[in-house]
């Protein structure tokens, strides 16, 4: 529905953000999905939650790959640069930006095929270098532009819209990313916009690579009987393992929380998550208990959600490369170039 | 009148050392190759080595030149054999007249049965396991005592020398006394048993002042810092690996702040090339100058995001230091193989601007260059050495850096020029060179834009209409137009009245212009051109336009080079003639002379 040019118009009453912006400074194009599509819920909670963490608009840097995902960074904050790459390649193209400047919060949107097929090597590779960015891997368990393959993700015996039965085991993104050691890994559902928002929000907080795996149905390709990516499995199937709800820097923690199932964890920039179990003992600050609890309850027919796994303090890119906090891309000359003098130095080795 | 026949002289005469791979014996070459250069007489020195880490066979060549030539002279005229797997093929390749020093302490007169050479035998193992205790010096020894025994031959400076190990070893006293003491067994061995010094020797020269030896991946990375390059991504490729090292170590001591202790500089090293020219794209979408090293097999990854580079206009600089092709080739040996790749280098219609320097000092301001070119243009530059460029030691003028030099950022609109817009505007060409004002994230809230490699219109807009599409390729051709004018210009030599020319590229320089002089002296007199960039400027174009044969010099089998002026200059096929040397080592001023003389010949017969 794209030829519906989106009003300008904003409502005085609108509620406004620390920095004084509305909901509306956040938005973006029209989307041009398809009507029902996870992926708009998935957008519509980023716009939320930046809006709600009082980013300005423009310092947002959002990246894409390619694929239906990959479209949607067009579709919020229109004040920010976004960058739509080649396929599989986005994460190279956040690490060097990021490296150009660290001073912008940089949000990936990518897809299943994009992250878990064609990109899976750069993927993985950004979550070794911790690359300070926020990564929402849209999952719906087909490739939709090119009209219903099944994707790397799609579930052991699930079915394509034509009936076929997928044979190959899925690569779970989740416990990937907790094995290699990822400092940020949750799971979430497109429809459950009241988990995403405060997990978005813990996302942009976090130093190092935040990723959310969201369930994002595909209402074209795979929402039918069979599949195990669609709105009424996700929602039968969905269980929450960890609570988390975001706290600004400075702000009370004031919910009552029972004693011991509340765990707040504070970010390096005085925020804090509070952690609250809604499964018995599983703490998601202790790498191989949540392996361990992803790998059963995954076999078990579950999809766990929530905050699955957190490590704060592991340095990023560049507290490793040991860089300042001011871009490298806009230094000033003469802390970047020599000059001629030294370049007589560095010659007299060679004579 | 081909190279073969002619007969070494003092300053004039080949040197090659046989060696094992692995054993140590790379400073020792080195230490000769520089006792040379010190004494002032130019010279060059190339490796010839395997991939392979130990044990493999590799060869160090010294072409000593008081007339200044410094390509490869495709001639042996004393060879020093260390390794009894490559004896025969050693042996057979010095010319007649020539000199073969081997280690003695096994005799091989049986195989050493040239009549028309001298063999001169050493026993380097006996001395050093008379004078050095223990396995590990008696080894290393070998070298530098094959040293003492070249100095004494060719009557060099020892004085030079001992400096030259006193440099080394400043931080090793001990190893300092026994490199010297070897030097000086290997040198009275050779006063008490042959006659010294030979017919050809070296002689001190004042030629060298203001030069340096240097390499090109050496000087690449020093053309990256001092232009100012703050991001370098990279995934580990012979032969440009030493290119990142380098710069990592420039920066290293260069780049750190002094009051922070800071890295103004950030290296990532990549899972692969694919992701090596992802990062250098987004930071030159962010802004940074931003660069790569890599080979052939590096290109043919890198293509889907020049592509997207090209279309997208985001500066990226690449360096690639071409080997060997196809596929893995020969990752040890050179070739300019990679130019019809570079060119064109991804699917859909996309040209890339390159750039050619000659040698190690040109690899240094064509760094430089590529990054002012990137920016301006907006746009992939690619700089394209080769292994001998890139890897051998050549002798160089002095690098110059003007500190009044500012990098030119191209058009970044800053804050306040993009407040003072009504609308921002990506593509849209202001003033009719082709190129738009593009502007940096997080700079202010009306420069958001999104940058894609899907079809757009010159508003920065998604689009699939005919028209609109069309707009912003053919504008991409009116920025290529502009490129001509921006690249460097050919370097052009020619006389009244010569129809007859040379054309050439990159590390070919030094052997087609011997070849030149030496043509000349034989009565042929030959114009010269050789390309600095691309896309071709005028000047390509009316040299070929006044010339009735251009002889085409390259390193590769398919006439990459005259592929490239027959597409993008009105030229004819007949008149540009393939001289095409792609056996993997550097070009021969004989090669040229032979190819040109047997095209002369035949134009004779027709």
């Amino acid at each position: 529905m794209s030829y519906i040019a989106k009003p300008k118009v904003a409502h005085p009453q609108l509620p406004k953000n620390d920095l004084g912006f509305t909901v509306r400074d956040y938005e973006g194009a029209m989307s041009t999905l398809c009507a029902g599509c996870g992926h708009d819920s998935i957008t519509s909670a980023i716009i939320q939650a930046a809006f709600e963490q009082s980013i300005p608009p423009h310092r947002l840097a959002k990246m894409s790959g390619i694929g239906c995902s990959s479209k949607t960074p067009a579709y919020f904050a229109s004040a920010s640069h976004g960058i739509n790459t080649v396929h599989g390649r986005m994460p190279a193209v956040a690490t060097g930006a990021n490296a150009a400047n660290p001073d912008l919060y940089y949000v990936g949107v990518s897809g299943d095929g994009d992250s878990l097929s064609i990109g899976l090597g750069q993927f993985l590779h950004a979550v070794r270098r911790n690359l300070n960015m926020v990564y929402v891997l849209e999952n719906n368990g087909v490739y939709g532009l090119t009209k219903g393959q099944f994707s790397a993700s799609a579930d052991l015996g699930s079915k394509a819209k034509k009936g076929e039965t997928n044979q190959q085991p899925p690569i779970d993104p989740v416990q990937t990313l907790v094995s290699l050691g990822a400092t940020f890994v949750a799971r979430s559902f497109s429809g459950d916009k009241e988990q995403l928002v405060p997990l978005i929000r813990a996302a942009l907080a976090h130093r190092g690579f935040a990723f959310i795996d969201v369930i994002s149905p595909c209402v074209t390709f795979n929402d039918h009987e069979g599949s195990t990516k669609s709105y009424t499995f996700t929602r039968k199937h969905a269980h929450v393992a960890m609570y988390a709800d975001y706290v600004a820097p400075a702000k009370e923690i004031r919910a009552e929380y029972a004693a011991g199932a509340a765990m707040p964890v504070t970010l390096h920039d005085g925020s804090r998550i509070v952690l609250r179990k809604a499964d018995g003992a599983y703490d998601p600050t202790d790498q191989a208990a949540a392996f361990s609890y992803l790998t059963k309850a995954t076999a078990a027919g579950e999809i766990p959600t929530g905050l699955l796994y957190l490590k704060t303090g592991r340095p990023d890119m560049h507290e490793l490369a040991n860089t300042p906090d001011v871009p490298l891309a806009t230094m000033a000359w003469e802390k970047v170039c020599p000059g001629s003098a030294t370049l007589g130095k560095i010659q007299d080795r060679f004579r | 009148m081909t190279t073969t026949a002619r007969r070494p002289g003092d300053n004039d005469f080949t040197i090659r050392i046989a060696n094992v791979n692995g054993t140590g014996s790379a400073s020792a070459n080195s230490t000769l190759m520089k006792s040379l250069f010190r004494m002032g007489i130019p010279v060059s020195g190339k490796n010839f080595f395997p991939s392979n880490i130990q044990g493999l066979p590799t060869w160090y060549e010294i072409r000593v030149s008081g007339d200044g030539y410094v390509a490869r002279s495709g001639r042996v005229d004393l060879m020093v054999a260390m390794n009894a797997e490559t004896y025969r093929k050693d042996h057979a390749d010095v010319a007649p007249g020539g000199y073969l020093v081997y280690d003695s302490t096994w005799p091989r007169s049986a195989l050493f049965n040239r009549t028309d050479i001298h063999v001169l035998g050493v026993p380097l193992s006996r001395i050093c396991n008379e004078n050095f205790p223990t396995a590990r010096a008696r080894v290393l020894m070998k070298n530098i005592m094959y040293v003492g025994v070249l100095a004494a031959l060719l009557d060099l400076d020892r004085d030079v020398i001992a400096a030259l190990l006193k440099e080394q070893f400043a931080a090793k006293a001990s190893l300092l006394e026994a490199n010297q003491k070897a030097l000086d067994l290997g040198y009275a061995y050779a006063r008490e048993n042959f006659s010294c010094p030979l017919p050809f020797r070296a002689r001190t020269l004042g030629r060298t002042a203001g030069h340096i030896m240097i390499d090109g991946n050496t000087t690449a990375a020093l053309g990256c810092l001092f232009a100012g390059a703050t991001v370098g991504a990279w995934y580990p490729i012979t032969p440009s690996t030493s290119l990142m090292d380098g710069f990592r170590k420039f920066c290293e001591k260069w780049r750190k702040d002094p009051e922070t202790g800071k890295a103004n500089f950030c290296i990532v090293q990549a899972e692969d090339e694919l992701a090596a020219a992802g990062m250098v794209m987004g930071a030159g979408w962010n802004g940074a100058r931003a660069f790569t090293p890599t080979s052939g097999p590096g290109i043919s990854l890198m293509g889907e995001i020049l592509g997207y580079a090209y279309y997208a206009e985001i500066p990226m600089v690449l360096f690639d230091v071409q080997r060997c092709g196809p596929s893995t080739g020969m990752p040890t040996r050179t070739q300019q193989a990679d130019l019809m790749a570079c060119a064109y280098a991804s699917h859909g219609d996309t040209r890339h601007v390159l750039l050619f320097p000659s040698s190690p000092e040109e690899a240094f301001y064509a760094a430089v260059q590529a990054f002012d070119l990137a920016e301006r243009l907006q746009t992939p530059v690619i700089v394209l050495t080769d292994l001998d460029i890139g890897m051998n030691d050549w002798m160089c003028r002095d690098l110059q850096w003007d500190d009044a030099y500012r990098p030119d950022r191209g058009k970044v609109l800053t804050a306040e020029q993009i407040e003072a817009l009504p609308k921002f505007q990506r593509y849209v060409d202001a003033d009719g060179d082709g190129i738009a004002a593009r502007t940096l994230p997080g700079t202010h809230p009306k420069g958001g834009f999104f940058t894609r490699g899907s079809g757009h219109n010159q508003f920065g807009g998604y689009t699939e209409d005919s028209a609109e599409y069309r707009e912003v390729v053919d504008r991409l051709l009116r920025k290529w137009d502009t490129a001509k004018t921006l690249v460097p210009k050919p370097v052009v030599e020619t006389s009244e009245r010569c129809r007859t020319g040379f054309l050439t590229i990159g590390s070919c320089d030094d052997a087609v212009r011997e070849a030149r002089d030496r043509l000349a002296a034989g009565g042929v007199p030959l114009d010269y051109l050789r390309v600095k960039g691309f896309p071709f400027g005028r000047e390509v174009q009316e040299y070929l336009d006044s010339h009735d044969r251009v002889y085409v010099v390259e390193q590769n089998r398919d006439a990459q080079l005259r592929s490239l002026l027959l597409l993008e200059t009105r030229t004819t096929q007949d008149k540009l003639v393939p001289v095409l040397h792609y056996d993997g080592l550097p070009l021969t001023a004989g090669f040229v002379i032979d190819a040109v003389n047997a095209d002369l010949a035949r134009g004779k017969a027709a």
